[in-house]
């Protein structure tokens, strides 16, 4: 029998706790999880292939977060992701992951995975962000993968690649029960019953259509379709600032880093059509994207990443990196286009709309334990909504999420579900294979994401917003009773574009409850242009309730970490400011 | 309705004279995080069965005879 042909079969296994998503936070889950209780179960589920599978595929080129002691102290990251994220953090989290990270950069270390350091034998960090010194390289970033699986083997943590999980499963009184899968090559449906689940599935990043119009030439991994997004809110979790976009400054069509992270501390720098900078700080934050959507806007664009000025040596070594680590074909891309970066300057823009804690802020609300808002469903990664987390962030927060989930697991016996959550789950899925006849995957796909384009993509207009969740529930309609599966592979695509579907309404209802703007680009409404702090100095929560979605308010936790007046603006003054 | 197919020039092209998966081997298409790559009936080759490329190149790197090129799809190339 050839690969893809649907086959109809249904079988249940069990383990004591399940992770799901095998790029980065997943594999330290189920690492930690395993070493705390070695004789307990753990199964790490795998949409591709955890070998080469999520964010770093290819490995990563440094760490951008990295707190590491005589260079940065845990308050002073926590004050800076407290500024960058407009003060709508629950400081509790960012402090424990800085205090922990540097003890997880020394087991990555353990693993085989090195760090650049200086000629004393220290970390060599270097400095991006605004304040604080953070970006730390990583001479053999393409091993990272491979040193993680060769930690998955040795731990003997049960491997399933290829199943994609669709839905949760809960027990009457709202515990965590476990989670149906489907294989996405014959499309057999498998039901792991579980004690604790962990999502690690990634950013929702097939959400935006990117310019150059080919629907998987994304920023982030084309296989983050957001479907932890998705199963999260139909598991009733709650999702935390949604309407804190992910928004990038990338490579134009490319689509990937530049990467002024690697690149700037060598004194590369974004500039505008007359070779001037414009922004103070290439550091990925929503005001900084806003000073960047200003300048491409205001006629003295197109904007660069200026390395040429350099010397040709300096420029050698930022080009092994780029094109060695992370996406290594932008040395292809270039070649191609007739681009040297000893002679031009590297053309961006501005990258589709997702969600993506990685980065910003968008992702499912935890607490500094990973815990999600239902008991024994953990969180960790791009989709748990600890702000700019990064790669380190994912493996320290994994790391937490696992410990904690085998600790649940060892004082709770499993949860009971109900069959016919598993039979209604069945239906759904296996619906677009019993249709003779209806409309592909893709073009439904196609379609969502144009929407999203047109309607969703700041700045945000409530006219706009309201037309495009009418075309969005059109199209809603369209996949629920007419799209078609003719293969394993085609429902693959067909349940990630419900997920895209899901978290394309999410988007929009999460951001026409926020009635100001914040996060400069990344939620700036302009029928509420201005910050509101007396209203809005909160987060929003998403949830499903009585199976609608519903938007409420959260109070920020108290800090921790205290954050003087005066510099609570200091993210908000990005653009450099003509001296007289 | 009735369903059309679509022309689109891949990406990801494999060397046949140099892939072994007729030998048993499926390196590029267990690596593929999109799962877009299959071994031909035919040919016994591996190919590129679906155009949904993220160009991240584990295809490529992973392969043991180097059959497996992977260019800039051609829409954003």
């Amino acid at each position: 029998m050839s690969l893809d042909q649907i086959v109809d079969g249904l079988s249940e296994v069990s383990c004591d706790v399940l992770v799901i998503g095998g790029g980065t936070a997943g594999p330290m889950a189920a690492l930690k999880a395993k070493l705390k209780n070695p004789k307990a179960n753990v199964v790490l589920l795998e949409k591709a292939n955890v070998k080469r599978s999520g964010a770093i595929s290819m490995g990563m080129d440094g760490l951008n977060n990295a707190v590491i002691p005589g260079y940065a102290t845990p308050e002073q990251y926590t004050k800076e992701i407290t500024i960058a994220n407009d003060g709508i953090v629950d400081q509790k989290a960012v402090y424990k992951y800085a205090q922990n990270c540097f003890g997880i950069i020394e087991e990555l270390d353990s693993f085989g995975i090195r760090f650049l350091k200086n000629e004393n034998g220290d970390y060599a960090v270097k400095k991006v962000h605004h304040i604080g010194t953070y970006v730390l390289p990583m001479p053999n970033g393409e091993t990272v993968k491979k040193a993680l699986y060769r930690q998955l083997r040795r731990a003997r943590i049960l491997i399933s690649n290829r199943y994609m999980a669709t839905r949760l499963l809960k027990s009457a009184d709202g515990r965590i029960a476990g989670a149906v899968s489907v294989n996405t090559r014959t499309a057999e449906m498998l039901v792991i019953k579980a004690k604790a689940v962990i999502l690690c599935m990634g950013a929702a990043g097939r959400l935006g259509l990117p310019t150059s119009g080919y629907m998987f030439g994304t920023y982030e991994n084309a296989a983050n379709s957001g479907d932890g997004y998705a199963m999260a809110y139909h598991a009733g979790a709650a999702l935390a600032n949604l309407e804190c976009f992910q928004i990038n400054p990338l490579i134009k069509d490319y689509n990937g880093p530049a990467c002024a992270y690697v690149a700037g501390p060598f004194g590369a720098y974004t500039a505008n059509n007359e070779g001037s900078r414009f922004i103070e700080c290439d550091y990925w934050s929503g005001q900084m994207m806003l000073e960047f959507y200003n300048e491409l806007l205001s006629g003295k664009g197109p904007v660069f990443l200026q390395l040429k000025h350099l010397h040709p040596d300096t420029i050698s070594e930022i080009e092994s990196t780029l094109h060695k680590v992370e996406r290594p074909t932008r040395g292809l891309f270039q070649q191609g286009r007739g681009v040297d970066y000893r002679s031009e300057s590297i053309e961006m823009h501005i990258s589709e709309i997702g969600f993506c804690s990685g980065h910003s802020a968008s992702g499912v609300f935890v607490d500094d334990n990973a815990r999600t808002t239902v008991p024994g469903l953990y969180a960790a990664g791009d989709m748990a909504s600890v702000p700019h987390n990064y790669m380190l962030g994912a493996f320290t927060n994994g790391s937490v999420a696992g410990i904690d989930a085998m600790e649940f697991a060892d004082s709770h016996d499993f949860a009971e579900f109900d069959a016919a959550d598993v039979a209604m789950e069945r239906d759904r899925v296996m619906a677009p294979t019993k249709r003779e006849d209806g409309i592909p995957p893709n073009q439904i796909e196609y379609k969502t994401r144009r929407l999203v384009n047109d309607y969703l993509q700041p700045p945000k207009v409530t006219r706009k917003y309201e037309l495009g969740m009418r075309r969005l529930a059109e199209t809603r309609e369209d996949m629920q009773e007419r799209m078609i599966a003719r293969n394993a592979h085609e429902l693959l695509r067909a349940l990630e574009v419900q997920s895209i579907m899901d978290c394309a309404d999410m988007a929009a209802h999460a951001s026409l409850y926020r009635e100001e703007s914040r996060w400069g680009l990344y939620h700036w409404r302009t029928d509420f242009p201005e910050k509101d702090n007396e209203n809005w100095f909160c987060h929003t929560l998403l949830s499903k309730q009585d199976g609608k979605m519903t938007s409420e308010k959260r109070a920020v936790e108290p800090y921790v970490v205290p954050i003087a007046d005066d510099e609570k603006d200091l993210y908000d003054k990005q653009r450099i400011r003509a001296s007289a | 309705m009735p369903l059309a197919s679509y022309q689109t020039s891949v990406p990801v092209v494999v060397d046949d004279a140099k892939c072994i998966a007729d030998k048993g081997c499926t390196v590029c298409v267990d690596v593929c995080p999109l799962d877009v790559l299959r071994i031909s009936d035919m040919t016994n080759k591996a190919y590129m069965a679906y155009d949904e490329c993220w160009y991240c190149m584990p295809c490529e790197a992973d392969c043991p005879t180097g059959a497996v090129t992977v260019n800039i799809p051609y829409l954003l190339r």
